[in-house]
């Protein structure tokens, strides 16, 4: 579904990603881990469009999608929350979804207030005045109020209570229940390995290893070296 | 704030702020009507300007721009043609609009101040042919003596059209601002990097904006025809656009209402303090570095914070 290859992205002119390359198949939740600084975010990014790569391809259900805008991408069906989980503080919780372009009557308010009841009782408040964690699923619910097809993930658990991250992981599996697709950065290993089946580990702006959760678990060299667990 | 009072309890008192406007030409003379209706309408153009630039973030410098071609376009309707002068009424703010989606659609690509700069300069484009095509426009005289339809002529039903096209405009500029459209404008003016990723395509709804900025702009104008039967190339000059951002500020550019009362204040200062001195502008000068120091939110936001503050209490649902 998603299929990254070989890219380079740079930040005027440091060369920040080297020759990343991952793929993410249909109903997947696949983890993008690594230390703070690794990559993560800008792999994110440079998927959506936010910096796009200098070299290398993106696509998507088969179509280049590299360089395009990323309005464009949402409504092709990528969903991105970004890492700083910023809600638009001036307007409502309802104003919040209602601005996003919808693509699919299928997802509609209703179901994402059914998906986040927390969300659905707070409707008129002002987005600004939520905590973290109730921005963190506005966010997310933003994304999904698109039906997207592929959700990019960036750290949702970051600053989060242990609590709320337990809720969080438990409504990203039924995301993926749903048949959404999901790519997932996160530092926090033990809390990614809940929710993924596969798995890339990137340290300075390179895939250093890929496979399936078990063989990440089998390797410790891998988890010592990049991970820190 | 303004939706309780657009709702339930509030609505009483907004019919009889509406009844009481009606009943103002039994009682005032024909000078405070006639001033009443310039603040109407000027009130509406300043609204129409704060649709983009207090709700939208984009910073639109030449609005008066908009504000002349709508006077123009219906005074040379009015002078130049034999077609019906309620015509002339729809065609003014078109051109307006229209000139909204030619200059929006070059400048949208810029961005802040230089959006700006570049949308003054095409501004005083505008203004400077407006001013030297003699042969059209009437250039620096203008046009004088605009024949109007009857109906219209007497000073009291020219307040009454303002009154009643004004209010119109105003719920339907409130209506789009409360619309999805609007809450997007705000997302956008907040953060458009954002606005990008749950797929708005933001230049789009910008223009959009404008153009709809740009025809109430244009109707504040047909208005002007109507209340003062001239037109002149100052109504397109950039002082004039500099005086609307000045409403916006002083009335409070994150409230509706706002600008329709800096606008009130600007002329009520002007009509009475240069009485008195021709230095009115200082006195403006003076009071706009005070609102600027002590009520960065504008009279009416400075209003309205009162109001959360001392009388309602927030609501927590939990």
């Amino acid at each position: 579904m998603l299929d990254v290859k070989g890219i380079h992205t740079y930040y005027g002119l440091s060369h920040i990603l080297f020759d990343v390359s991952l793929t993410v198949s249909k109903g997947e939740v696949v983890g993008l881990l690594g230390r703070n600084g690794a990559g993560k975010s800008t792999t994110m990014r440079s998927i959506m469009g936010l910096t796009p790569p200098k070299e290398g391809s993106v696509a998507f259900n088969g179509e280049d999608i590299t360089g395009r805008k990323p309005y464009l991408l949402f409504r092709k069906g990528i969903g991105y929350v970004p890492d700083d989980r910023r809600v638009f503080a001036d307007l409502s919780v309802d104003d919040n979804l209602d601005i996003v372009h919808n693509r699919e009557a299928a997802w509609n308010k209703d179901r994402v207030y059914g998906l986040f009841p927390a969300l659905g009782e707070i409707k008129t408040r002002r987005a600004g005045n939520l905590s973290g964690g109730e921005q963190q699923m506005l966010t997310i619910a933003r994304a999904l109020m698109g039906g997207p097809e592929l959700l990019l993930l960036d750290e949702p658990t970051e600053g989060l209570a242990p609590l709320i991250v337990r809720d969080l992981e438990e409504q990203i599996l039924k995301l993926r229940d749903a048949g959404i697709s999901i790519l997932l950065s996160e530092q926090n290993v033990r809390s990614a390995l809940k929710m993924i089946s596969r798995a890339y580990v990137i340290d300075n702006g390179s895939i250093r290893f890929e496979g399936t959760v078990s063989e990440l678990e089998a390797n410790e060299e891998v988890k010592k070296k990049y991970l820190m667990v | 704030m303004l939706r309780d009072m657009l709702e339930g309890r509030g609505r009483i008192w907004w019919a009889a702020v509406v009844i009481f406007m009606f009943l103002l030409p039994f009682i005032l003379p024909r000078f405070y009507l006639y001033l009443l209706s310039i603040i109407l309408l000027t009130g509406l153009l300043a609204t129409s300007l704060n649709l983009v630039l207090g709700y939208g973030g984009i910073f639109q410098f030449h609005h008066a721009v908009f504000y002349g071609a709508g006077a123009y376009g219906t005074a040379l309707i009015l002078t130049k043609t034999g077609l019906s002068p309620w015509i002339s009424f729809i065609v003014g703010p078109l051109v307006s609009a229209a000139l909204g989606l030619i200059m929006g659609w070059i400048c949208i690509r810029l961005s802040k101040l230089y959006f700006a700069m570049l949308q003054i300069s095409l501004g005083s484009l505008v203004w400077i042919i407006v001013y030297r095509w003699y042969s059209f426009t009437g250039g620096d005289d203008g046009i004088h003596g605009i024949p109007l339809p009857d109906i219209l002529s007497s000073s009291n039903n020219a307040y009454y059209f303002t009154l009643v096209v004004t209010l119109i405009c105003l719920f339907a500029m409130y209506k789009v601002i409360k619309s999805p459209f609007g809450s997007a404008l705000q997302g956008i003016r907040d953060n458009p990097v954002r606005c990008e990723m749950i797929g708005i395509n933001v230049k789009r709804h910008q223009l959009l904006a404008l153009i709809i900025a740009g025809f109430f702009a244009g109707v504040a104008g047909s208005l002007f025809v109507v209340v003062d039967n001239t037109v002149f190339p100052d109504m397109l000059f950039w002082t004039l656009s500099l005086e609307i951002c000045i409403m916006c500020l002083l009335g409070g550019w994150f409230t509706f209402l706002g600008p329709m009362l800096g606008a009130a204040i600007i002329i009520a200062l002007r009509t009475f303090v240069s009485t008195y001195t021709t230095y009115w502008a200082l006195v403006l000068g003076i009071l706009m570095a005070l609102v600027i120091f002590f009520l960065p939110n504008g009279v009416l936001g400075y209003i309205e914070e009162k109001i959360k503050k001392g009388f309602i209490e927030p609501v927590i649902k939990e």
